[in-house]
């Protein structure tokens, strides 16, 4: 996905608005001519600045190419369903892990995923359980990280 | 100093220790090998591992990752004309038409045999120049490391290809991360959005697995270009004729130690642009430019040291100042810190034995490299048939794992998925990912230097200038700034006579 700098610029200049509004109301070091609020609004200033020289540059630069260009991929239903997986698996993990513990969530995580990259039903769930049970005895019994167990509670060992 | 060594031999020669070398060159061998898993990327995902080992160990085990991870960056980029790391890039053409000619052994020997010279001419200038460094270091003051942190950032800027701008934006969006949290002078909560977890600040390491390797599976999973052909079937005897192109290039061999070794030192470049630079250096003094590009081995030799010197070059900064060298460096910080290893000039002093075990590492490394490098070569083919829509999911699942295991925390995994996505767009638009890094990393220092100082000195900007050697960096840091714009102003009236 390519974004025009100008469109860039925009976004950097109200973050720096927005980290110069955060910081207004930061107490100073009692006694001290400084405060935590000195670092970061330097900072801010730089990015309103470097922003608005992007801007100046883009839109200078408009007639070269559209605002928002985006690569191949996003005509192409295979590869756009892989990006889905991929982004949606890590999310699926993150709110489900917990509950459903790791031995499904990674399984679910990895199937999908090896299905969405073309790989056969077979093959998928047989590295799907290998990989699983791999990284589960590396991190669980060797590294000690305490991965969670969720509805499988009842049998972990 | 002769106790400290010893300490150090038994540190290294501990059978633990061996065996994590051991494990990591394969899996160094391995990463490097591939074709979209770079050096960066082993290293950080090598961070949820070594988390549970000792320090010169853990250690270890990233100097080894590292080393043969940018040789073997070398193999695909011979034989499938794809890089296998980004530091194979500049010289991969030339590389594969010497494979089309029929000296593929040729090209990936010379590619060993002086990533092992390479390497190891960068460990001596690593072992000479850091302890005195850090002698000379022991006299800095906030103010000295304030202007130090600072040129280290600005050369990170304008050495990177591209945009300075846009190298200054991901600069300042890396400080900008450094600011969240507690950790700041004041102690003061900033940018936590009244988020618990973000009070301790945003996970360096998941920062880090999600910019070198999610980034990296999302630009595998949308690329659209077919897979390449392999063109070689058997990959004979590798070390034949090397000792012959050695005394050949000589000069070659040393320029291109000494380049890399200096581009690698300077903060925010690393093996990748020591070898494009050393590439053209090479092409520019060569006496037979014209043979460049047709399967000509000279700038693979000098290029493939450049790169591998770069590596052991970047770690004088990090562990005499705590500034990285590169986005490999910027990572094994975190990972000292993690293990109580703070760099500094005061890790020479009072721990020596740790630095000489660093020192024999490397020199380890570089030594071993050679048999296991032919080793691989041998079985580059299977290597490069590894299924990747296989291998990539796994690697997915590996970071998330490694991510929930440094706080055992699923915010992390959060951190991660966001800074892949902002990676990988942000990369797609030109913006260079080694400024933020550096930003990350060195954000706190910068600030806690800057603040200490205004403290001292009452708030009085002067003083920053007041002594001589903060003196002396405060020039070079505005002349690396204003140079181009002086140059430029002088050539103009030349240009207008």
């Amino acid at each position: 996905m390519k974004i025009n700098d100008a469109i860039w610029g925009f976004v950097l200049m109200a973050l720096g608005a927005a980290v110069l509004w955060a910081v207004r109301a930061y107490p100073n070091i009692p006694g001290q001519p400084v405060g935590p609020a000195l670092f970061p609004g330097l900072i801010a200033v730089g990015l309103c600045v470097g922003g608005a020289l992007l801007v100046w540059q883009g839109w200078r630069a408009r007639s070269e190419g559209p605002w928002i260009e985006w690569e191949d991929w996003v005509r192409s239903p295979r590869h756009t369903k892989a990006l889905v997986a991929l982004l949606g698996s890590v999310v699926f993990y993150i709110l489900l892990s917990d509950e459903l513990g790791f031995f499904i969530t990674a399984f679910l995580m990895l199937v999908t995923l090896f299905r969405s990259l073309q790989v056969a039903w077979g093959r998928s769930v047989f590295w799907a359980v290998v990989a699983t049970v791999v990284v589960h005895f590396a991190f669980y019994k060797l590294l000690r990280v305490p991965l969670p167990w969720g509805i499988l509670t009842p049998i972990a060992w | 100093m002769w106790t400290a060594i010893g300490q150090a031999f038994s540190m290294v020669f501990e059978p633990y220790t061996l065996m994590v070398m051991v494990l990591a060159a394969f899996y160094g061998l391995f990463v490097g090998a591939v074709p979209g898993l770079t050096a960066t990327m082993a290293t950080a995902l090598l961070v949820p591992v070594t988390f549970f080992m000792p320090p010169i160990p853990a250690v270890a085990a990233m100097v080894t990752a590292t080393a043969m991870a940018i040789f073997s960056g070398d193999i695909p980029g011979c034989l499938l004309r794809i890089p296998g790391t980004p530091a194979s890039a500049a010289y991969t053409d030339e590389a594969f038409a010497m494979t089309r000619k029929g000296q593929a052994e040729k090209a990936l020997g010379a590619g060993l045999v002086f990533s092992a010279v390479g390497g190891l001419f960068g460990t001596a200038v690593l072992i000479v120049a850091a302890p005195a460094l850090a002698d000379f270091a022991l006299n800095f003051s906030s103010f000295e490391y304030f202007w130090l942190v600072l040129l280290g950032l600005t050369c990170a800027i304008f050495i990177s290809t591209g945009s300075p701008v846009k190298g200054v934006m991901m600069l300042l969006l890396g400080l900008l991360v450094a600011c969240v949290g507690l950790g700041n002078p004041a102690g003061f909560p900033r940018f936590t959005f009244g988020n618990v977890e973000m009070t301790g600040g945003i996970g360096m390491i998941a920062m880090m697995i999600g910019m070198f390797a999610i980034s990296e599976i999302i630009r595998y999973v949308v690329d659209t270009n077919p897979p390449a052909e392999l063109v070689v079937e058997e990959v004979g005897g590798v070390l034949k004729g090397q000792w012959a192109l050695a005394k050949k290039y000589p000069k070659q061999i040393l320029r291109g130690s000494i380049l890399g070794t200096a581009v690698g030192a300077l903060p925010g470049a690393g093996a990748d642009i020591a070898a494009w630079m050393s590439y053209a250096m090479s092409k520019k003094f060569s006496k037979e430019p014209e043979k460049f590009g047709t399967g000509h081995v000279e700038g693979i030799v000098e290029s493939g040291a450049a790169n591998n010197s770069a590596l052991a070059g970047a770690w004088i900064p990090a562990l005499v100042f705590g500034i990285p060298g590169d986005s490999i460096t910027a990572i094994v910080i975190g990972v000292l810190y993690m293990k109580n290893m703070n760099p500094g000039p005061t890790l020479f002093t009072t721990n020596p034995q740790n630095i000489y075990a660093v020192f024999l590492l490397f020199i380890v490394a570089n030594l071993i490299m050679i048999p296991l490098g032919i080793l691989c070569i041998k079985v580059a083919k299977r290597i490069l048939k590894v299924p990747r829509e296989i291998l990539m999911p796994m690697i997915l699942l590996f970071c998330v794992v490694g991510t929930f295991a440094i706080n055992n925390a699923v915010f992390e995994l959060g951190v991660m998925l966001v800074a892949g996505i902002l990676a990988y767009v942000l990369e797609a638009n030109k913006f260079p990912t080694a400024p933020a890094i550096l930003g990350v990393v060195l954000g706190g220092m910068l600030e806690e230097n800057f603040i200490t100082s205004m403290i001292k000195s009452n708030g009085d900007l002067t003083a920053f200038v007041a002594r001589p050697i903060a003196l002396c960096l405060a020039i070079v840091t505005a002349l690396v700034w204003f140079a181009p714009l002086l140059l430029r102003m002088l050539r103009k009236p030349v240009r207008a006579v």
